[in-house]
């Protein structure tokens, strides 16, 4: 049952061969026997969980139940939740409640599925090891000496070492794709506006998308069907028809057009990560499927661009954490002002100070100009170069990540080589567009490697049955970290 | 181009952030090698593009100007650091 996708889980539910609160025991055993050592999860409470369990078997008893009833699912500690607290990594928010739901964890309730818990992440998702998270680093089960990635690396950790059957993640420059990558799972960061954001805490608004993050491409085609949706409470959430997400699964591969940008093939990219994405194209190509070469010319300067409206964005955004209304407030002050400056420096860790000051710095009188709206320019450019580029393939592969999962401390000095680490999961999101990620091998120490799939807006149907097809014919996405056998 | 210290205090200021004394030097240094990477912009030529201020080129939605929401005071209010009265507590800003 550990190893299992959502429709084995949903056919033993509902054959009877197990109950909810039985499948929510299991997983919150292993959560309770690992999880001192991974750190995925922040908060689990057992008597929310087996409660959420025990109305869902009732509901099934009476013939009722959504798409994933009785179904577990983690839930990174970004989305905004009433039964369980929301930290978001963060010292100012660690006693936080919400008073609401987010618009995810609704759609996830009327679809029957159970809460097992919030899962750790980078601070206000920012950074890209989880090790800005002030709940502690995760560790990552293929090594735990080694980082799972970030921001969302709690979620990714959860799925990777089978402490829940899925979970939820979010994405701004790669928090998705990255994490899912170093840990062997898949991830989808979907097209900007189709998951609504109401409740989900903001980072960078122009770029934040949420997300499902899985063992399987056909189980993130499901938990898309439940995770998108129109919501008038997030004025970015898109009025789009419903869409089938897993219409495309069986799609055949013949006259696929995949577009290699060679700047994802450039000499920063690990040796073992090069040769599995290669290989996995050329099973594409023996699939039917064409490769056609395109260029992303300003692809380099995604980086410096996402550095620039990131933290612009942020330090707006968490203008609002004042010590007032909600949240940290420091024990002593002097004044309203002191207050202010005390609390953000207590409650706010190193990095998200550090994008809060250069956000606000590049925002600031007489740098405007130079910063952010030569960064909006650049940015056209790129979504631009995408533009044409899809107007010669369907989709594009190439490295989720330049690199397999690091050491714990490696980079934390240098926020420069940290930010690096995005450089392929960067430009998706700056042109609004879908990327996913997938286990396509292991490197010589027997790290996961990511093969990332871009598509067009709105092609995560296609995209997805790309990526089942390929799963279809191999095991990678299978394949479980030894340091946490089933 | 590279921040001084004075510099340094004054966005912290800006960001109501408390940067402490002997804190002010690690900020500078990690600050300036982000600024480094950032300032790589400048060599592009961008003459003639409109900025993209949005991920979609999509307008933005109106809606009805209805009341949705109900009064729910007690509720948002007691997550706050200091209340009295329904009010929030904050130093004395005016003498």
């Amino acid at each position: 049952m550990l190893d299992s996708g959502l429709s084995e889980l949903q056919a033993a539910l509902a054959a009877k061969k197990i109950s909810s609160v039985e499948l929510t025991r299991l997983f919150l055993e292993r959560i309770g026997r690992l999880d001192g050592r991974l750190n995925a999860f922040i908060t689990v409470d057992e008597g929310v969980s087996l409660a959420q369990a025990r109305a869902a078997d009732e509901a099934r008893a009476r013939g009722e139940g959504g798409p994933l009833a009785g179904i577990p699912v983690a839930h990174k500690d970004i989305y905004c939740t009433r039964a369980l607290r929301t930290t978001c990594g963060s010292r100012m928010l660690e006693n936080y409640t919400s008073p609401y739901d987010a618009h995810v964890i609704e759609q996830f309730e009327r679809a029957g599925a159970v809460l097992l818990g919030k899962t750790n992440m980078d601070e206000f998702a920012m950074g890209s090891s989880n090790e800005t998270s002030h709940f502690g680093p995760v560790r990552n089960p293929w090594n735990s000496g080694l980082v799972p990635g970030g921001s969302s690396g709690g979620s990714a950790v959860a799925v990777a070492a089978r402490m829940a059957p899925v979970a939820t993640g979010t994405d701004t420059g790669g928090s998705i794709r990255q994490p899912a990558a170093l840990t062997g799972v898949c991830g989808l960061k979907p097209t900007y506006g189709l998951v609504s954001r109401y409740g989900m805490v903001a980072f960078a608004s122009s770029l934040d998308q949420g997300g499902p993050m899985a063992k399987s491409a056909a189980d993130l085609a499901l938990l898309m069907n439940v995770m998108v949706g129109h919501d008038a409470r997030d004025s970015t959430s898109l009025p789009r028809p419903k869409e089938d997400y897993a219409r495309a699964l069986e799609l055949p591969l013949a006259g696929l057009r995949i577009g290699l940008p060679k700047e994802y093939f450039g000499k920063g990219v690990e040796p073992g990560v090069r040769q599995c994405v290669r290989a996995a194209i050329d099973w594409y190509e023996r699939r039917g499927a064409r490769t056609v070469p395109v260029e992303l010319p300003h692809a380099a300067l995604a980086v410096p661009v996402y550095y620039v409206l990131a933290p612009a964005e942020a330090s707006s955004n968490l203008s609002r954490f004042d010590g007032v209304r909600y949240g940290h407030r420091a024990a002593q002050y002097e004044d309203l002002n002191d207050m202010y400056c005390r609390t953000r420096a207590e409650g706010f860790g190193a990095e998200v100070q550090r994008r809060i000051l250069v956000g606000t710095y590049v925002l600031s009188h007489g740098y405007y100009d130079a910063y952010y709206l030569k960064a909006q320019k650049v940015r056209r450019l790129i979504a631009r170069d995408f533009a044409a580029a899809f107007r010669l393939c369907d989709l594009i592969m190439g490295p989720t990540s330049p690199g397999t999962a690091f050491p714990l401390g490696a980079k934390t000095d240098d926020p420069v080589q940290m930010y690096l680490n995005d450089i392929f999961t960067i430009p998706a999101p700056l042109a609004g567009l879908p990327g996913l990620s997938i286990p396509c091998g292991f490197d010589a120490r027997g790290l996961p490697v990511g093969l990332q799939i871009m598509g067009d807006h709105f092609a995560e149907a296609r995209m997805l049955g790309a990526a089942h097809q390929y799963q279809r014919d191999t095991d990678w996405h299978r394949r479980a970290p030894k340091e946490t056998p089933l | 181009m590279s921040l001084s210290l004075d510099q340094i205090r004054h966005i912290a200021q800006l960001a109501r952030i408390a940067v402490g004394g002997e804190d002010a030097e690690p900020v500078r240094e990690r600050l300036n090698r982000v600024l480094e990477l950032i300032d790589q912009l400048q060599a592009v030529d961008t003459a003639s593009i409109e900025p993209m201020s949005h991920a979609l080129d999509i307008v933005q939605p109106l809606r009805a100007d209805a009341v949705t929401e109900s009064e729910q005071r007690e509720r948002f209010q007691a997550v706050a650091p200091a209340m009295a009265g329904g009010l929030y507590l904050v130093p004395k800003v005016i003498e």
